[in-house]
């Protein structure tokens, strides 16, 4: 009876917390939540970018103005001839895109072997493959090094580039694709007498574009953004990268000049982030596949 | 089921160029490092010792490598749980039906473009003890002096903030892609039940919402452990003292600065134990509990 007789109340007092909560969490009130978060979340960026246009003398007052300031040129030249920024927009290009293109073509081709062929030792070499993800460099830093040092890699982008090809997270996107393929379309081109490097190119490449472009992202803003190995094995005028460039830009006896390095940083961040922002739907998709898996 | 072709040589001959590249670079010189970890080698790399256990031994004995795991922990803990606790919230909050949440999300995705070493760089400028903007609110506000070049604890406080910053719109993202695939079903049930908004949170959503959860805490905890060398390399150098010099900087620092490669291997297998251990997590836990769909 007791049980009986303090249920409704019970319920009461909860479907009263739910109005309460009903009132305030409306979509307005979601809104402004994100709204909050969003400017949080952004303003560094966007003080940064600030700080990149401004001379010493704006960005030291206090309060600040909140508005660009009138040294944004500027403040990217001295950057670009302190730390010959142009140079290393190009290597670090060079090795993102190679990277991105690289790791594309070694897993739709290992996930394209994986899915229309049955071979001996198939389980072995997936995971042989798979197997990279529990090996981030830092596990097997030292003798990699020594490696590229007894190839003669070290300052070439051969070293900067090679070791990154193969793509544990590429051949389990391409895998998962190429299994929804309809089996029709391979016995279509069997009957028609195609061979299966024939139907790679014409069927299953084109069917891989959207999945591709993901991966490009992805892969290009991991290369652009790498920092441990370029520091160790190519960290000379030919070959070295835009991050290591930037360490330069801090290291100064005297004050840091913030404007400069923000200028700098802001140069290094507008590759990948244009392709980021240009790319956008491609990524939303492959992070959705990348979950599903 | 997919078609399969019919050809013997072939799919070894698409596998080889992965499968070459994770021997070269990913297996054989892994299995040196275990190699390298029961050495003492010389700085010039001409002279090898066996010495078993030693190098490990003399890591658990060693106060400044103590430190470092301790201080990757703190840093790891900060990094995941606040992380993975302040986006959660958000994404709760914010999970209605919202109008133009794309883009919110095409805004909050930013910083996954940059590069940690930046991410770094934009908090080092904003906590500046001189002219940061954002030292000089905490002082304004709160009477805190911000130091992070020379007092220890705000140093490490400081690279967990900008850390933590960077992953924080793609948790969010993923947690609200996550919520939003929730079955609504359960909790308008729950909520005819009388169950209260906070019950409900902790009973069915939180559960429910436990693979995206895991998926990235995974994510969030190798990011933590292993991707953070430059935004340390580029801010603090591991200091003052040595308040934030995380496993891997410490590597670094043994292996390429101090020469002492045996040293340095041994490290490198205790971070190989600790990616073992996660990754058995993850089959494990992918196995038993996170599917409910």
């Amino acid at each position: 009876m007791n049980v009986q007789t303090s249920a409704p109340s019970k319920l009461t007092v909860s479907w009263n917390w739910d109005r309460v909560r009903n009132r305030i969490i409306t979509p307005t009130f979601s809104h402004l939540v994100m709204l909050s978060v969003l400017v949080l979340l952004l303003f560094p960026m966007f003080y940064a970018f600030l700080i990149a246009t401004q001379t010493p003398s704006q960005y030291y007052e206090f309060p600040p103005r909140f508005i660009p300031g009138s040294s944004f040129l500027e403040n990217v030249r001295i950057a670009w001839e302190r730390i010959n920024l142009g140079r290393l927009v190009f290597n670090t290009s060079v090795v993102a895109i190679s990277v991105a293109i690289g790791k594309i073509v070694l897993s739709v081709t290992a996930a394209f072997a994986f899915v229309y062929f049955d071979f001996k030792g198939k389980a072995v070499f997936f995971v042989t493959i798979l197997i990279t993800h529990m090996l981030p460099l830092p596990v097997r830093i030292v003798p990699t090094f020594e490696l590229i040092d007894q190839l003669e890699w070290i300052n070439t982008f051969r070293g900067l580039t090679i070791p990154f090809f193969a793509s544990a997270t590429g051949v389990l996107l391409f895998r998962q694709l190429y299994r929804t393929i309809p089996p029709s379309l391979a016995d279509a081109a069997r009957i028609d007498g195609a061979g299966p490097l024939q139907f790679l190119w014409s069927v299953v490449i084109p069917l891989s574009k959207t999945n591709m472009a993901a991966l490009f992202l992805i892969e290009f803003i991991y290369m652009w953004n790498q920092y441990l190995w370029p520091l160790i094995i190519a960290n000379a005028e030919r070959t070295r990268v835009v991050q290591i460039g930037l360490k330069q830009l801090v290291d100064t006896d005297a004050a840091v000049d913030w404007h400069i390095v923000m200028a700098g940083a802001l140069i290094a961040t507008l590759p990948p982030l244009l392709l980021l922002i240009i790319m956008q739907r491609s990524l939303i998709e492959g992070m959705s596949l990348y979950e599903e898996k | 089921m997919q078609t399969r072709f019919p050809e013997k040589t072939l799919p070894y001959l698409l596998l080889a160029p992965s499968i070459i590249i994770v021997l070269i670079f990913f297996v054989v010189p892994s299995v040196q490092s275990l190699y390298l970890s029961f050495y003492r080698v010389s700085a010039l790399g001409n002279k090898k010792i066996f010495i078993g256990l030693e190098n490990f031994t003399r890591l658990l004995t060693d106060p400044s490598y103590l430190n470092s795991i301790i201080t990757s922990f703190e840093f790891a803990i900060f990094v995941v749980f606040v992380g993975l606790a302040a986006s959660m919230a958000v994404a709760v909050v914010a999970n209605q039906r919202l109008r133009g949440f794309g883009v919110y999300r095409t805004l909050l995705i930013w910083p996954y473009a940059l590069s940690p070493a930046i991410a770094g760089l934009i908090w080092a400028q904003m906590m500046d003890p001189s002219i940061g903007l954002a030292s000089h609110l905490l002082e304004i506000l709160f009477g805190i002096r911000f130091n992070y070049q020379t007092n220890g604890q705000q140093a490490l406080l400081f690279i967990s903030v900008a850390a933590a910053w960077k992953m924080l719109g793609y948790n969010i993202i993923f947690f609200l892609a996550g919520l939003q695939s929730l079955p609504t079903e359960l909790l308008e049930a729950a909520a005819i039940d009388g169950a209260g908004a906070w019950r409900r949170f902790w009973k069915i959503t939180f559960p429910l919402l436990s693979p995206t959860t895991f998926f990235l805490f995974i994510m969030n905890t190798l990011y933590a452990f292993f991707q953070v060398f430059g935004l340390v390399h580029i801010t603090t150098e591991g200091g003052p003292g040595r308040a934030t010099d995380l496993m891997v900087y410490k590597l670094y620092r043994d292996g390429f600065e101090g020469l002492n490669t045996g040293y340095a291997s041994a490290q490198s297998i205790v971070l190989l134990i600790m990616v073992a251990a996660l990754t058995i997590l993850q089959f494990r836990y992918a196995g038993s509990r996170v599917h409910y769909q």
